[in-house]
């Protein structure tokens, strides 16, 4: 069936911002289905709030909204452009509900917009439990025991039926919200409770748990005229009890047998084509692992995080295909492009094995809790390709930029055996490597597998792999031992380390040794290709990964090539920012007549889709892999500067092993970098910075914090990734951090610097030696002290004068000509009493390269590669300076994932804890933050009552703020203090008990939903803290908006003030006229 | 123990040994499944053959008889990335070098498979040799030069003898040229009355069984080395409902005068997507051949191409214009690979009603007297007694 014609304009929905469970996999899809729907001429419209996608591109798609994804600003752009056709399904969830939302209020059929690929009844019959239980029975297709709950006595009822442990999942909420496994009556109520408030429904399914199972995933498309392939299965690492997406995953199945593999093949098939799917589909079942009985987990009737894997697992390119068949193409005629000869309607094959490890926030989060469960944690993942088991999971462990390059935790040996047990029963992110030491103290395989329910056969693997390291560590590298090492995946760091750990007066105890021995054994690894088909038809797919094997595939190219490192596995402080970034550098260096050759290993990225660079390596962003493909492309040089922290640690080692770094070198990062060199430089220049000191021991320590005086920040000078950075506002505070939060000696300085409290200001700029172009200034509407990724950033600045702004551009200037900065730099100042000083320089692409990308229409990261590739801004037509501002203001506000994150601390601080962020755009100020709030799913009612609890030191500011709501008729409650200081200045309160003072109290207030926002403004290091906790969770567990900052509570206050009316009264006549009162 | 696998080509591979320690000689071919090594390794259709799977991890789940696709493998040769000599699955009962050490087949591991598959996909399937037995390459080289490929693999895989697996519906002739047992799983399911015929049995023979249809099964190797089959197919061509697959397809299409040629590396693995003509419906099927029907030997004869390859649009079904019969080029019993085609058996069996409605059985009492009375014998039986 072609193309159907009676379409001209579609809508495309995209997944809003990124959060737990939701990440870059929808930029992936969302591009890829675009480009398909232009490639066949359509007009695409596209909305989404996310400004760091390659998506909301205005080159992907005709028009492209940044507008929040709700059923007000969805509706009235399809009243605008008036669609044909809506397709709901490359979004994720949100892009389905909201498809959904949309078919309910009326508003498709009204408009009439016909829903292309999925159905409605499809999604409903998918999504809502009920439904979709019914529809496995009619299909005869085995679910565990369950009922739908709508009441915690309804749950506890069920209980005593069926008995304990079942797990509580509520409907249509992503990543496993407010669901969980359930042993206990007390954990009953506690999550049936909050699984009801989390789904938009108020609806849960309460069911037998079914843990220790294996868990496997198909992939399937479906067209049409009904056919249906399956494009890959997955295994699980982890039984059924941890969430796919926290799960180690293998593709293809490793221990199905093909009666196995092909009977829950046919089970897909037959859902899929019950629920009548036109497009992708994935479907999750658990098997026993001691007989034929399967259960379908559930079914998720659109693209999903699983699809894009798959995708990249296979090279089947299946949100490209889905919305090709949404617009009537049958598999049968639509061409597999990977081949360019063969059709899209078959079943990849794969002559590899696919691991896929989830990368979790716990670095940056040390209080959560680790333990995974049904509910997801990973902020992002990574992928990685091997020909044997060994060598793919090696890859991805080294990929995951946890500090570990082998099955080794460094503590690991320390844990005592009932912890590890219990770990290992219990499983948290460190599972894998904790197996690992479990073998090296002894344990059997039989007691792994009863503690763990891992399968056998994974279990083997990894006790093979540390029963090889001993031979490896003892006695002579022979040239056949290393070679097996290689062909398991060791690196030379790894088989150095080993043999270093098991006797350290051998030979080849470091990385510099086995590598010079195995480069003089010319031992080096091939390239293989990613073709869908093992290699039965030619294929030109430019996607590659290295093995120890004897045939290259690639063929050497004679024109020049550039690489580009990517950014790795998504993880808070680096997100899908940094892709967008690397794209954009790879299209620049196509367009400058190169060849652009990118190294990434996060599966989710429109960078790792193997159409846009002219040739991908699926490979670790790690020095020995990198060295591996710049030796086989030999480019004339590297690009590390958009590739975040990721790309840029590899700078110093690569020009060490003599690769040419281009753009800004070393030499300016090393310099942006160490404090010592910066401060020298900042000195240089006369340029401020807050004062700061290092210092080594606790007396120290107090001493220089009271000559700065408090409030200091204080943050660990050793700490890679998630530094306990704090601000402190007393000794004791200061203090305790020593006690509890860092080592001080003189190996581990700490460094305290004085905490300017200042508005926070932000710059992006392209140097290319000579001319400094600064596209834009961004000022931050909570103060420094919130990091500069957690606070909601606004263009152009609203209230700095045009002084200021160009003391700020001249300081730009001078510091980007200063660190020679060949490219892009980012510049985080803080404005304290009217002085300028500067927080740091980063010399690569930021976090707010797309958003100020979009909104000043100058491509940054392509114009900082045509520098870096010898152009001149001049010759690019650019000017020094700032960039004339928008008369638009945006507003880049941040999202976070505090509800999944049990016992994270939603306090903003100096450590960023984000993930996401969407983006307000308007000719106010009030409407664009008003957008951007919205965006980020806040519930703001116009009135409605507010909890306020508020530190002493914040009390007088506070003051006027609450005043402000309770004119606009918000109803204030507070607890004591607060209450009666409110009381005092002429507010009306009501007063609600402490926690301490019994129930009712505020956590009641919150939990009821009797309160719709919260201020809490609890100072750290007292008792109170662990209240004001207590009361940020709830609040964040319940949804309702928390703010900890009074500046975003003043933004707030000011935009509700401009977008509500307000009543006052009349003035009363002056009463020496009035002598007679009537 | 060390292992040397040798192409016509010259090319050769030195990897690990498992299986049995010997030599053998083989048609290289590769098979892209990434599940089912064991239904490979048990399909009649590869005697004679050295199978190299695509998929680097062989063995993971094991073996056990259960799926067996015929009561021991004829396979020449197996070759993988990796075995798995310790297997995990609730069903495994021995691993896969256990397998080929028991059946004598030596197996050849840690090589270059994708290599070796790119050579076959570029040169075509060829000669080799698998040696685990630590012959020199010289060695090898003669061996490979003085040793044919097989030409009687049918003979050596089809039962030597009748046997029956009863059910009490329709009674369907299975002529064994190395059926798979899916193929028996499939009609014995269906309540079929299976009667397993040897290779070479004449239609007489077959007629005596009054079957109410014929399948033509799998097999290994050229259809032109069994011309007897295609005799014995021609002669029933109308006389009884026919459904042919894979080589039982191919000798269906001799029988009716098409022609049959060698591709360049065949088709085998679980993937392969063909086109039903009538509907348009695209199936991933299972697919095991080195040979195929040629599209424009099928001009003039009799025959209707009903499926085709979506990929290289080779012939994948055929029907009759005139008599009740059709065939397959592909596995609808599967195993190894997707169900998706199993209706293919429905549909011969609904063929077999239609045909019998069509012609209902004749009572033949008539015919009998008639006969008796033709064969009048005014022999009489009498009692004398012999002289002494
Ligand atoms: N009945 C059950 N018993 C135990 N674990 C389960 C059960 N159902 C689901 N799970 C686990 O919970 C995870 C999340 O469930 P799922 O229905 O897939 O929710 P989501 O929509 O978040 O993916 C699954 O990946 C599985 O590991
Ligand atoms: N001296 C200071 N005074 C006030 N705030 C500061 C100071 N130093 C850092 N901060 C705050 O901490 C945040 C993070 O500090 P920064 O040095 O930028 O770390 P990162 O490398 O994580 O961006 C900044 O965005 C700013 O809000
Ligand atoms: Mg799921
Ligand atoms: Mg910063």
């Amino acid at each position: 069936m072609p193309r159907n014609n009676t379409l001209k304009k579609i809508l495309v929905i995209g997944s809003g911002p990124i959060v737990i469970g939701q990440a870059a996999e929808f930029d992936y899809a969302g591009t890829q289905a675009c480009q398909a729907l232009k490639e066949e001429g359509f007009e695409v419209v596209l909305i989404n709030s996310n400004p760091a996608t390659i998506m909301t591109d205005t080159n992907m798609a005709d028009k492209v909204y940044i507008e929040p994804i709700s059923l007000e600003f969805v509706t009235q752009i399809i009243r605008q452009e008036r669609p044909d056709g809506l397709l709901p399904t490359l979004g994720g969830q949100t892009g389905l509900n909201m498809a959904v939302e949309l078919a309910r209020a009326g508003v498709l059929e009204r408009e009439n917009v016909k829903l292309l690929g999925t159905q409605l009844s499809a999604i409903e019959q998918a999504e809502d439990r009920d439904l979709f239980r019914n529809l496995m029975r009619e299909l005869d297709q085995p679910v565990p025991d369950s009922v739908i709950v709508t009441s915690v006595a309804e749950a506890i009822d069920f209980s005593e039926q069926i008995g304990f442990p079942f797990i509580v999942r509520p409907a249509y909420t992503l990543g496993g919200t407010g669901g969980g496994i359930v042993a206990t009556l007390e954990e009953l109520k506690d999550i049936v409770a909050s699984g009801i408030r989390y789904s938009p429904i108020g609806q849960c399914l309460v069911e037998k748990s079914i843990a220790g199972m294996k868990e496997v995933e198909y992939e399937v498309m479906r067209d049409a005229n009904d056919n249906c392939i399956v494009v890959c299965n997955m295994e699980n690492f982890d039984p059924v009890g941890v969430h796919t997406g926290d799960s180690i995953v293998v593709a293809p199945s490793q221990t199905l047998s093909d009666r196995e593999y092909q009977m829950l093949r046919a089970a897909s098939l037959k859902i899929i084509r019950a629920l009548n799917i036109e497009g992708g589909c994935n479907v999750q079942f658990a098997l026993d692992p001691h007989s034929f009985q399967y259960y379908v987990i559930e079914v998720n009737p659109r693209v999903s995080r699983s699809s894009a894997l798959a995708s990249k697992a296979t090279g089947y390119p299946i949100a490209k295909m889905a919305a090709k068949i949404a617009i009537g193409f049958t598999l049968d005629e639509l061409v597999n492009p990977v081949t360019g000869q063969t059709y899209a309607c078959f079943e990849p094959t794969l002559d590899y094995i696919v691991t896929k490890i989830p990368r979790w926030p716990f670095d940056k989060f040390t209080s959560a809790n680790r333990k995974l469960g049904t509910q997801m944690k990973a902020t992002g993942e990574i992928m990685a390709i091997g020909r044997t088991f060994e060598e793919s999971l090696h890859k991805a462990v080294r990929s995951l930029e946890i500090g570990v390059h082998r099955l080794h935790l460094k503590d690991a040996q320390r844990l005592d055996d009932e912890t590890l047990q219990a770990r290992l029963i219990k499983p948290d992110d460190e599972r894998l490597f904790l197996i690992a030491e479990a073998y090296r103290r002894g344990y059997s395989l039989q007691q792994l597998q009863d503690l763990t329910n891992v399968d056998w056969w994974f279990l083997r693997k990894v006790e093979g792999i540390i029963k090889f390291e001993a031979i490896l560590g003892s006695g002579e590298l022979t040239l056949d031992l290393l070679y097996e090492a290689k062909r398991k995946g060791f690196t030379d760091r790894s088989i150095a380390e080993v043999r270093r750990f098991a006797n350290d007066t051998q030979n080849f105890i470091t990385e510099a040794d086995v590598r010079a021995f195995r480069l003089a054994n010319n031992l080096k690894p091939v390239f293989k290709m990613v073709d869908t088909c093992s290699s039965e038809f030619e294929a030109s797919t430019p996607y590659y990964y290295s093995s120890y094997e004897i045939e290259n595939e690639v063929i050497p190219s004679t024109k020049e090539k550039v690489i580009v490192l990517g950014s790795g596995p998504i993880r808070i402080g680096q997100g899908i920012e940094f892709d967008y970034s690397t794209v954009h550098a790879v299209w620049a260096i196509q367009a400058a007549g190169y060849e652009a050759v990118i190294i990434n290993n996060n599966p989710e990225t429109v960078s790792t889709d193997f159409n846009t660079s002219d040739r991908l390596y699926f490979e670790p962003l790690f020095l020995e892999d990198v060295l591996n493909v710049i030796e086989q492309e030999n480019p004339i040089g590297v690009i590390v500067q958009f590739g975040g922290q990721t790309a840029i640690n590899l700078a110093a080692p690569l020009q060490a092993a003599g690769v040419r770094i281009l753009g800004s070198d070393l030499e300016s990062i090393d310099t942006a970098e160490d404090r010592k060199k910066f401060e020298a430089l900042l000195r240089k220049l006369e340029v401020a910075q807050p004062l700061g000191f290092t210092v080594t021991n606790v007396a120290d320590a107090v001493g220089i914090a009271t000559k700065l005086g408090y409030p200091v920040l204080v943050r660990p000078s050793y700490v890679l990734g998630g530094r306990a950075m704090e601000i402190v506002y007393s000794d004791d505070e200061l203090l305790s951090y020593m006690e509890y939060a860092v080592t001080i000696n003189p190996e581990h300085p700490v460094l305290i610097d004085r905490y300017m409290l200042g508005k926070e200001v932000e710059v992006d700029a392209i140097c290319d030696g000579v001319t400094v172009l600064v596209p834009g200034i961004m000022e931050h509407v909570e103060r420094a002290g919130v990091h500069s990724g957690d606070s909601i950033a606004v263009y152009p600045p609203q209230t700095i004068s045009e002084d200021m702004k160009q003391q700020i551009v001249d300081i730009t200037t001078k510091l980007a000509l200063g660190l020679n900065v060949i490219g892009l730099l980012n510049i985080q100042f803080v404005i304290y009493k009217d002085e300028i000083y500067v927080i740091e320089v980063n010399p690569r692409a930021s976090r707010t390269v797309p958003f100020l990308s979009k909104i000043t229409k100058i491509p940054m990261a392509n114009v900082a590669t045509r520098i870096i590739l010898g152009q001149s801004l001049k010759s690019l037509g650019y000017e020094g300076g700032l960039w004339p501002e928008d008369d638009f203001v945006s507003v880049k506000v941040p999202v976070f994932s505090f509800a999944k994150l049990r016992r994270v601390e939603p306090t903003l601080g100096p450590e960023m804890k984000s993930t996401g962020e969407v983006m307000g755009r308007d000719r106010q100020f009030a409407k664009a933050l008003y957008k951007g709030l919205i965006g980020a799913g806040m519930k703001i009612p116009p009135a409605g009552t507010m909890i306020a609890t508020i530190s002493d030191k914040d009390k007088d500011e506070a003051m006027d703020i609450l005043k402000g709501f309770h004119q606009l008729g918000y109803k204030i409650m507070a607890t004591g203090g607060t209450a009666t200081m409110l009381t005092e200045a002429g507010l009306f309160v009501t007063t609600v008990n402490k926690l301490s003072e019994g129930t009712p109290n505020i956590l009641d207030m919150i939990r009821t939903g009797e309160a719709h926002i919260v201020i809490n403004t609890m100072s750290k290091g007292k008792t109170p803290e662990r209240d004001g906790f207590r009361i940020r969770r709830e609040a964040v567990e319940n949804g309702i908006v928390c703010m900890t900052s009074l500046d975003t509570a003043r933004a707030l206050l000011e935009m509700l003030r401009t977008i509500n009316f307000s009543s006052v009264p009349m003035p009363e006549f002056r009463t020496d006229h009035m002598q007679k009162s009537i | 123990m060390k292992a040397i696998l040798l192409l016509e080509d010259g090319t050769i591979f030195t990897g690990k040994g498992f299986g049995a320690k010997t030599d053998s000689v083989g048609e290289i071919v590769f098979n892209t499944s990434m599940t089912g090594y064991q239904e490979v390794l048990s399909d009649p259709s590869y005697c004679g053959q050295i199978v190299t799977m695509t998929y680097p991890l062989i063995g993971n789940y094991g073996i056990t008889r259960d799926d067996f696709e015929s009561v021991r493998p004829y396979i020449h040769g197996f070759v993988v990335r990796e075995h798995e000599e310790v297997p995990s699955n609730w069903r495994a009962e021995y691993s896969i070098d256990e397998l080929l050490k028991e059946y004598g087949i030596p197996g050849i591991s840690e090589i270059d498979t994708r290599m070796l598959t790119r050579i076959l996909r570029h040169h075509g399937t060829m000669k080799g040799i698998i040696s685990t037995s630590g012959k020199s390459v010289e060695q090898l080289q003669k061996i490979l030069a003085e040793s044919p490929l097989l030409t009687d693999q049918v003979e050596r895989v089809s039962t030597k003898s009748v046997f029956g697996c009863p059910g009490n519906k329709e009674r369907v002739v299975l002529v064994d040229y190395g059926s798979k047992s899916g193929i028996l799983r499939d009609l014995t399911s269906r309540g079929c009355d299976v009667v397993v015929v040897p290779q070479d049995t004449t239609a007489d023979q077959i007629r005596r069984l009054c079957p109410d249809g014929i399948l033509l099964s799998n097999g290994p190797g050229d259809p032109k080395s069994v011309p007897h089959a295609v005799a014995m197919i021609r002669e029933l061509l109308g006389e009884v409902p026919i459904f042919g697959i894979c080589l039982g397809h191919q000798l269906f299409a001799l029988a009716c005068d098409a022609d049959t040629s060698k591709l360049k590396f065949g088709h085998r693995g679980g993937n392969h997507p063909v086109k039903d003509l009538a509907t348009n419906r695209c199936y991933i099927t299972s697919q095991n051949h080195g040979y195929t029907v040629d599209e424009d030997s099928v001009q003039g004869t009799e025959l209707l191409v009903t499926h085709i390859n979506n990929n290289d649009r080779t012939i994948e079904g055929l029907k009759h214009q005139r008599f009740p019969a059709f065939s397959v080029q592909y596995h609808p019993e599967a195993s190894p690979g997707p169900y998706d085609s199993s209706y293919l058996f429905d549909e011969f069996l609904q063929l077999i009603s239609n045909w019998k409605m069509a012609n209902p059985v004749q009572p033949k009492q008539a015919q009998f007297t008639e006969k008796a009375l033709k064969a009048v014998d005014n022999t009489r039986g009498e009692v004398t007694y012999a002289q002494k």
